[in-house]
């Protein structure tokens, strides 16, 4: 009954307003309209403006154009920074080095083995050099395949008990080509955070996702690792299409030690990851052969999924390569840029390699002997401390303390260096762009030892370091 | 004032399609493709003296059927590659791939399955026509190492025969450096013995050697630029210095056909990366102007700078860049430019100095000029040249001098003798004819491919000679039957170039002589026809038949 009644009275309101609105003034019904037109406006339009959104004129662009002033396309650099003024050697880098005009004895270049001077080396280099001339003048896919390429694939690949191994121009390139040709964008990346600078521009060149644990430090590793298992137990659709890889170095370039590839290995088949490792420094040095880390620790070749090398220490050529299997190696034939994109290793540096990677096979043991002769006369120098295995042929000297700043210890080390070039020992500094490292190492002095340095020599280099390092730094 | 048609300069606008209009985009419908030469010639007159001779560049569009067929060809591979694939499957048909090892098969694949899809169904039927193994100098003749597969290329297996004697027109020997006698091997086999292969240190460390300073210096000279600096790889010097000279806040402007050497500099920079249409000036100045105009995306700060990379021949392409209007652009936009002169250092120019020398130009114009040591040269390697500045700043930051191995002494001593003799400092000129002579092959052999109706890409000045074939079953068919009468040529297909777009490419060489063009192109004739390869559509010109001991560079530098 209620409802009913609210319905008339109701109706009856209607009524009543119809009615006046017939019997309103025109002027009224007038202004109401407008009244009600002017809601409408006010409802539909804006209050105030967001943006000013008016396109530039013609003339305001040019303005603008006119008054753009770009930086420098490089900074100006000072004169005495400490990487600008090369030394300049004259004459062949072999074990006695003219540098700057003043002969020394070389502790500073890579040539392990001293391959570089060595005759049948070079023989062989001017043979070739006499059948192919010098260039390739084409990549490997359009007529810059030789048989001295295939050659040293095959003897590469032989020596490193591999199925296949494949050859760059150049050694930085190897790697750095290697990583993104199997990592890509949204694969995980699991990497020492002392790698190299090759290594680090492959990951970078590889967009992948990257994951740095601490140097040589397994449970951080396996701590990361975990967390990924975690990460993948929640979207198992992805974690199916997810590659995932471990980069290593055999032996570290910016620390001089070797990682404790066990371990890894370990990880990789609880992880199921596959591991790449990077053996620029510890091919044909490590191993009672030479063939590097893999055989230091008598460990299964084929349990490396990717091993990368260069041939510019220990072989005294120029170039790198990859070998492993051939399900890994052969795509890079396809899909890495430095192999693909770039014209192929000069033959007569191949053919250096190859007769190179014969000395080694003859008679490793005087080679390998030799340069593990204990590095550690260099050790017990006050002020400067040894950093890097006693069996590595790649030592760095870091200040025992900082002396304030980066750039004080570099030239603190610089003078020590210096010290030493003058009384005929050539050393020098590990050189970093600073702004670029992932990790920046210390300031170092960098000691290599070679097969050439007689006893003698060392003990010389020993005593020398002292007396610099007291002159300078007490 | 710019064109609104094809963005160059001109004094007054014009109408016409002069030969960059011929590639605005990839998708070529909208092209003009006719009256390209009688518009050129207008262009000349009309663009305010930025060109002081012909640019004559034309790029053909592709014929509708052709088109379609290749796609029907691309089809017909694909299905039968999932039949196959099938098979497979099912055992039919024995699987030769190299596979993952049985401890590793739960790990995540390595591979995507499209990428091994491509490889193993389309590359691998036509593999044969790549990585051919060669055992002699690559210079205008080569010798190659017989090769048979018996399992439809899964694998090669060498006869121990060799063939020789097949004119090389592969080979990016463009001045004929590629030597095994002669002034060069000479010089570096000296060397060799002096200094040994490798040099074991960096730049910055103990491998800077006598003999870099020495070369530093004379390619300097032979750029006309303050100061340069060499590296051990072509490639790495673009990869390894783009990211010394710019970086976050930046801007790059790319070519869409830029090499992957660029792309991967770039990349590595971490600067914003914007393309622009192959050649295109419109389209560059359009990126300038909105890029100074809105400044960077979001924060709208301006940018630090801007950086145009450009290269001086497109080797895939045939075409050379429109440097006197990408450096009116640059002046005009206060931007910098980086020119790869990879394939156009030494092959380009009347003393053979490259794209700057070719347009007459001023090189302290190009803010970074880079090339290789690959091509011309005979030798490895490449070199960045500019401003005092710039070549300090690179000696300090770049990359290469910090980490990676210095240049071999005896690959040295081959670029500086050969430089040495393109600028005549050796007494004779040799080198000067050798850069005349490669001029001279050039328009020859453009001219005559042209007549006989195929679809030439390019300049016609670029050495590099691209022509069509479009369809993938002509890539393999083309190789092998020039490789049976004797010549060695490069064929490209996707991903190298656009999926239609399928290329057999011809490098010049100032070693080939007139008998080796007359003997390639009778057969690339006789080929032409086997393939029915004559697709192109346009009407030749008559040719006034000038006599070639003329040289090509007089007769426009009028």
């Amino acid at each position: 009954m209620a409802a009913v009644a609210a319905g008339v009275g109701q109706q009856w309101v209607l009524v009543e307003m119809v009615q006046a609105f017939y019997e309103a003034p025109a002027y009224h019904l007038i202004l109401e309209g407008i009244l009600i037109l002017w809601i409408i406006r006010l409802l539909f339009s804006k209050t105030y403006k967001l943006q000013e959104r008016s396109d530039l004129t013609l003339k305001e662009k040019e303005e603008l154009i006119e008054e753009w002033q770009p930086e420098p396309l490089v900074p100006p650099v000072p004169k005495d920074h400490p990487a600008l003024n090369y030394n300049i050697v004259s004459g062949p880098p072999t074990h006695i080095i003219t540098v700057n005009g003043k002969e020394c004895i070389n502790f500073a270049s890579f040539n392990f083995l001293g391959l570089l001077n060595n005759e049948k080396v070079k023989s062989a280099a001017q043979a070739s050099l006499k059948k192919y001339g010098v260039g390739t003048c084409g990549p490997r896919g359009f007529y810059g395949t030789f048989d001295v390429h295939l050659e040293l694939e095959e003897r590469l690949a032989k020596f490193m008990r591999t199925e296949e191994a494949i050859i760059y121009s150049y050694g930085f390139a190897t790697i750095a080509s290697a990583i993104p040709a199997y990592s890509k964008r949204g694969d995980i990346v699991f990497v020492d955070e002392a790698a190299c600078f090759a290594i680090q521009k492959g990951l970078q060149a590889s967009r992948s996702n990257i994951k740095l644990f601490k140097h040589n430090d397994m449970a951080d590793l396996e701590r990361l690792l975990k967390e990924q298992e975690s990460e993948d137990q929640k979207n198992p659709r992805k974690a199916r299409v997810t590659r995932r890889f471990i980069v290593v170095e055999g032996l570290y370039m910016n620390t001089g030690d070797i990682c404790p590839l066990p371990e890894l290995i370990k990880l990789k088949y609880k992880y199921k990851v596959r591991i790449f490792l990077e053996e620029s420094l510890s091919f044909g040095v490590l191993g009672a052969h030479g063939r590097g880390i893999t055989e230091h620790f008598g460990i299964n070749i084929d349990d490396i999924d990717l091993i990368s090398a260069n041939m510019e220490n220990s072989l005294a050529s120029i170039g790198g390569f990859c070998c492993g299997r051939s399900f890994i190696i052969d795509h890079q034939r396809l899909s890495g840029q430095g192999y693909c994109f770039s014209a192929s290793l000069p033959p007569l540096l191949a053919a250096a390699a190859i007769e190179a990677l014969n000395i080694m096979e003859d008679n490793p043991e005087t080679f390998l002997l030799h340069l593990h002769k204990d590095s550690l006369r260099i050790s017990g120098i006050s002020g400067l401390k040894v950093v890097g295995e006693s069996f590595s042929p790649a030592l760095h000297l870091q200040l025992e303390e900082s002396w304030g700043s980066r750039e004080n210890d570099v030239k603190l080390l610089k003078r020590v260096v210096d010290y030493c070039m003058n009384s005929g020992i050539a050393l020098t500094q590990a050189r970093y762009l600073e702004k670029e490292e992932k990790c920046l190492p210390p300031p170092s002095i960098r000691v290599v030892i070679t097969v050439e340095q007689t006893e003698q020599e060392l003990d010389r280099a020993a005593s020398l370091l002292k007396e610099a390092a007291q002159s300078v730094l007490n | 004032i710019l064109c609104d048609e094809c963005g160059c300069f001109c004094i007054r606008r014009h109408t016409h399609g002069c030969g960059l209009s011929q590639r605005v985009s990839k998708d070529r419908s909208s092209k003009p493709v006719n009256k390209i030469s009688a518009a050129c010639i207008n262009h000349i007159v009309h663009n305010g003296g930025l060109y002081k001779r012909p640019f004559n560049e034309a790029f053909e569009e592709t014929p509708m059927l052709v088109a379609v067929l290749t796609y029907v060809g691309y089809g017909v591979l694909t299905l039968f590659g999932y039949l196959r694939d099938f098979m497979r499957q099912w055992k039919i048909e024995k699987c030769q791939n190299a596979t993952e090892r049985e401890e590793q098969k739960d790990f995540v694949p390595l591979y995507q399955d499209f990428e091994n899809f491509y490889n193993r169904n389309l590359y691998m039927r036509i593999r044969d026509s790549w990585n051919r193994p060669i055992c002699s100098v690559p210079g205008a003749k080569v010798d190659m190492m017989e090769r048979v597969s018996h399992d439809y290329n899964w694998t090669f297996t060498y006869t121990g025969r060799v063939i020789k004697d097949i004119i090389n027109m592969g080979s990016y020997n463009y001045l004929g450096f590629a030597q095994k006698t002669g002034a060069c091997q000479e010089a570096a086999a000296k060397v060799l013995s002096q200094y040994g292969a490798g040099v074991c240190s960096t730049r910055q460390e103990m491998g800077n050697l006598d003999k870099h300073e020495e070369l530093e210096k004379l390619v300097a000279r032979f750029l006309g630029v303050e100061s340069a600096m060499a590296y051990g790889m072509g490639f790495a010097t673009n990869s390894m210095n783009i990211p010394a000279l710019v970086g976050k806040g930046c801007l790059i402007l790319s070519d869409e056909l830029n090499h992957a050497s660029l792309v991967l500099g770039a990349r590595l920079s971490g600067a914003t990366i914007r393309i622009f249409k192959h050649n295109n000036m419109q389209s560059l100045e359009k990126l300038l102007k909105d890029a100074i105009v809105h400044g960077q995306p979001r924060t709208r700060r301006p940018w630090k700078k801007i950086l145009i990379l450009v290269e001086g021949i497109y080797s895939m392409e045939g075409s050379i860049v429109r440097l006197p209007e990408v450096i009116a652009l640059k002046k005009k936009y206060k931007s910098y430019l980086y020119l790869d002169e990879a394939h156009s250092i030494g092959a380009l120019g009347p003393s053979g100095r490259g794209v700057v020398d070719y347009f007459g130009l001023n090189p302290e114009d190009v803010d970074v000029m880079m090339g290789t040591f690959t091509k011309s040269f005979g030798a490895a390697g490449g070199y960045i040249g500019g401003k005092k500045e710039l070549i300090d700043y690179l000696r300090t930051y770049s990359h290469s001098a910090a980490y990676a191995t210095s240049m071999s002494p005896p690959v040295v001593e081959q670029i500086i003798t050969s430089v040495k003799c393109i600028m005549g400092e050796d007494g004779t000129t040799i080198g000067r004819a050798r850069v005349q002579q490669l001029a001279e092959n050039t328009r020859y052999f453009r001219r005559r491919l042209k007549e006989m109706g195929f679809i030439i890409y390019g300049n016609e000045d670029s050495p590099v000679v691209p022509l069509m074939l479009y369809m993938p079953a002509k890539i393999g068919a083309f190789g092998r039957e020039m490789l049976k009468r004797n010549i060695g040529v490069v064929v490209v297909g996707f991903p190298a170039t656009p999926i239609i777009e399928s290329r057999a490419r011809f490098c010049l060489s100032a070693a080939h002589t007139k008998e080796m063009l007359d003997t390639a192109l009778k057969e690339i004739n006789e080929v032409g026809d086997l393939l029915q390869l004559k697709y192109s559509r346009r009407r030749l010109v008559p040719l006034l038949d000038r006599p070639f001991d003329e040289t090509t560079y007089e007769e426009t530098e009028d």
